[in-house]
């Protein structure tokens, strides 16, 4: 098959199916590697819900039961891992290779051979780090923040292996974000201006260069453990002169703009959906623009809120807490914007906008704990119980995970051609939405009253509460089998999708047929 | 379907590598950056004594008024890392100076082992802020410490408190983390450091 999109144009028709596997590992069509990207994320949301599972199956009850401390550690941490950089960052990257050019009238991202590479090296990465557990001594068990000197002087032997796996999922991060601005600022199609395009285009653009900003930078921090580790230096051993609490510093510049990395292309797809269902413009594009870069650009200020309890001086935390709570001024716009546009709109509730509803509303509670986390004093309370726990889980999962849903739910009839069962995805939602309060919001209290994380042992006290947890995240794990079952079923038929399914959709990927041809836009169109 | 035009093609390829030097270039920046972190955090650290940073260097042993009128107990603890074989400990828990007074303290430190040794003692101090304003003129922790197999030492540290140390401040705690440095210090440097005289 040829290899450059420009070559295509010209005689697509021969080229269209090469057979087989190699027609997966040579691709270099937006669409095929968007697709590639999403089942490899949906694997790893299994892969690291799985893990879960187990978290949650030790935790059912006080005392040791099932697992090993040092197993439930390293669960914790691949947890994490596997969700941050396997599951959330790729569905989005995914959602971008797919829409992104559908978005702007381009007829392939910019550069399809490095969109290649920056996929199938992710495959890799993964099974360096999941093959890391099976190892002598196990896999990470320092947690994914993979702090000093729990990741350098007591870390396992296959650390150098999960440094790795970082530098591999960090240099495919950056190729697809310098893919993503190169597309945006180069491919428009006539017409399309920056303050036209689709909020979803939007907010990739300012997460891919907060990703080409702040990767390099995680890079940086799993070097010198690696370093720390192996080759003698002192960067984070006091005994070299080094600082155990510069790591945490350099790990946050990375850790705060990497939240927004997974929050912000959320925003653009609750920007597209909530429109479309309320059959109503978005209120306030330029305003929703604007606070995007404001949140983007806080992002990089606040990063030592996680650090109020390393004994900072009272003034850098003073500056750290109203640094963060500024941060709630932007996206309380966005959060007013969705809720004025759903204002006297005329709302059907199919399954993309009950996600998209979700989103607002959970993200918000997720906003809040955040507010609360934030402040200083309060923080000695919070800090690592499972209060954090239950903040972060509410805007990761029932935020950007409910929106990649929404979008899923949203674009499936564009990329299959068949609507999918909207009873079975109501069941979905329904299922998600119980299941994932009575998880998460539980933990709250429990964090509220002192329950610590990363623990596989806790007080009695804490025995029913943590019950009920568990029993939520087993509803919500199999919960998500009703969606691979919706996937599959809309893959395989159903009901032809017309070239616009829903009524009040706007935008450029509506005016292409339904499945979406294998190459869209040769011509670009034009964009009054 | 028509065919775009060449030329467009062309500039189209020559703006996408345009656009990817540059953005190489801050990929290549940001990486340059976060090891730059590590001297930015160490003159930060230096500069506001953020993180119980103590100046580990020697002071000038220059004359100073002598503020009578306070009292400010200074506090000492030792730590020995990680199970180092060491004892390790100050001759006296506490002493109370007035800001600008002299004083000398001794600290005890003993290799138990049957191997000679040579560690380093890494000072911290408790409110950061107050790390600023002692001054130390004579210490252990300027050195690394040889010491032979069994053998036992008293080593001085004589410090005074720079007069315009805060007015809230009535405490401060200085802290000694002994570290084991016998595997990071080539054989010869521990027998040099060993033919140095120590101060008894
Ligand atoms: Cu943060």
């Amino acid at each position: 098959m040829s290899t450059a999109a420009g070559e295509m144009t010209h005689h697509d028709h021969h080229h269209h199916a090469p057979s087989g596997l190699t027609r997966w590992f040579f691709t270099t069509n937006h669409k095929e590697i968007g697709s590639l990207y999403l089942w490899f994320s949906f694997i790893m949301f299994l892969v690291g819900g799985s893990m879960a599972m187990v978290i949650r199956a030790e935790l059912f009850q006080p005392g040791l039961q099932l697992v090993e401390p040092h197993f439930f550690n390293q669960m914790t941490t691949v947890h994490g891992l596997v969700m941050v950089f396997g599951a959330v960052m790729p569905a989005f990257v995914g959602l971008a290779n797919w829409m992104i050019p559908l978005m702007i009238g381009a007829p392939d991202m910019a550069l399809p051979r490095m969109n290649n590479w920056s996929f199938w090296i992710l495959p890799f990465a993964f099974m360096i780090l999941l093959g890391s557990l099976f190892m002598e001594g196990g896999g990470p068990a320092f947690g994914w923040t993979f702090y000093a000197p729990l990741s350098t002087s007591y870390s396992p032997d296959s650390t150098a292996l999960f440094v790795f796996s970082i530098h591999i999922m960090g240099i495919s991060s950056i190729m697809g974000a310098i893919n993503v601005i190169v597309t945006v600022m180069n491919m428009r199609a006539p017409g399309m201006t920056y303050m036209k395009m689709p909020m979803f285009v939007w907010t990739w653009l300012i997460t891919a260069f907060l990703l080409i900003a702040v990767m390099p930078v995680l890079a940086c921090a799993a070097t010198m453990v690696l370093t720390d580790k192996y080759f003698g230096t002192s960067f984070f051993d006091a005994a070299g002169g080094g600082d155990p609490v510069l790591f945490q510093h350099i790990f946050w510049f990375f850790g705060h703009p990497e939240v927004y990395i997974m929050i912000l292309p959320s925003f653009g797809i609750v920007s597209a959906i909530i429109p479309a269902f309320s059959r109503k413009k978005l209120f306030g594009y330029s305003s929703m623009v604007y606070a995007t870069g404001a949140i983007a650009g806080l992002s990089f200020l606040v990063w030592a809120h996680h650090m109020f309890t390393t004994g900072m001086p009272v003034g850098a935390e003073i500056f750290f807490m109203y640094a963060t709570m500024l941060i709630s001024i932007p996206t309380g716009v966005k959060v007013f914007n969705w809720v004025a546009t759903m204002w006297r709109g005329a709302i059907s509730f199919e399954t993309p906008m009950l996600f998209a509803i979700a989103f607002v509303v959970l993200f918000t509670i997720g906003g809040f704990s955040g507010l609360m986390l934030a402040m200083t004093p309060a923080d000695f309370q919070y800090h690592d119980s499972y209060f954090v726990v239950a903040h972060f889980h509410y805007v990761l999962v029932s935020g950007a995970v409910f929106s990649i849903m929404a979008a899923a739910y949203y674009w499936l009839p564009k990329w299959t051609g068949h609507m999918y069962d909207e009873t079975l995805g109501r069941w979905h939602f329904w299922c998600s939405l119980i299941s994932v309060n009575v998880l998460f919001f539980p933990m709250h209290f429990v964090g509220l009253a002192g329950m610590p994380r990363r623990i596989p042992d806790y007080a009695l006290q804490f025995a029913d509460i943590n019950k009920i947890v568990s029993y939520g995240a087993f509803a919500f794990g199999l919960s998500q089998l009703i969606f691979l079952w919706v996937v599959i079923k809309c893959a395989r038929g159903g009901e032809r999708a017309p070239m616009k399914p829903w009524e009040g959709a706007e935008g450029l990927e509506w005016t292409i047929p339904s499945p979406a041809p294998l190459h869209t836009f040769e011509t670009p169109p034009e964009v009054k | 379907m028509t065919a775009p035009n060449p030329n467009t093609k062309t500039t189209t390829r020559a703006d996408n590598a345009r656009t990817v030097r540059r953005l190489l270039l801050v990929v290549v920046g940001m990486f340059a950056f976060g090891f730059a972190l590590v001297p930015l955090y160490e003159v930060f650290c230096d500069i506001t004594g953020f993180n119980g940073r103590t100046k580990n260097e020697q002071a000038a042993a220059n004359q100073r008024s002598i503020d009578t009128s306070r009292t400010i107990n200074v506090q000492f603890i030792t730590r020995i890392n990680q199970g180092m074989p060491w004892e390790f400990k100050p001759e006296v828990r506490s002493v109370r100076v007035h800001p600008g007074e002299t004083k000398v303290v001794q600290f005890y430190a003993k290799n138990l082992t049957d191997h000679d040794m040579v560690a380093q003692a890494v000072p911290s101090v408790a409110p950061g802020q107050a790390g600023l304003y002692l001054n130390k003129t004579e210490c252990f922790c300027f050195n690394q410490q040889p010491l032979a197999a069994g053998s036992e030492t008293l080593m001085p540290m004589q410090f005074y408190l720079d007069p315009d140390i805060p007015k809230h401040i009535h405490t401060l705690t200085l802290s000694y983390t002994m570290y084991d440095m016998t595997a990071h210090t080539q054989p010869d440097v521990v027998a040099s450091l060993e033919a140095r005289p120590t101060a008894e």
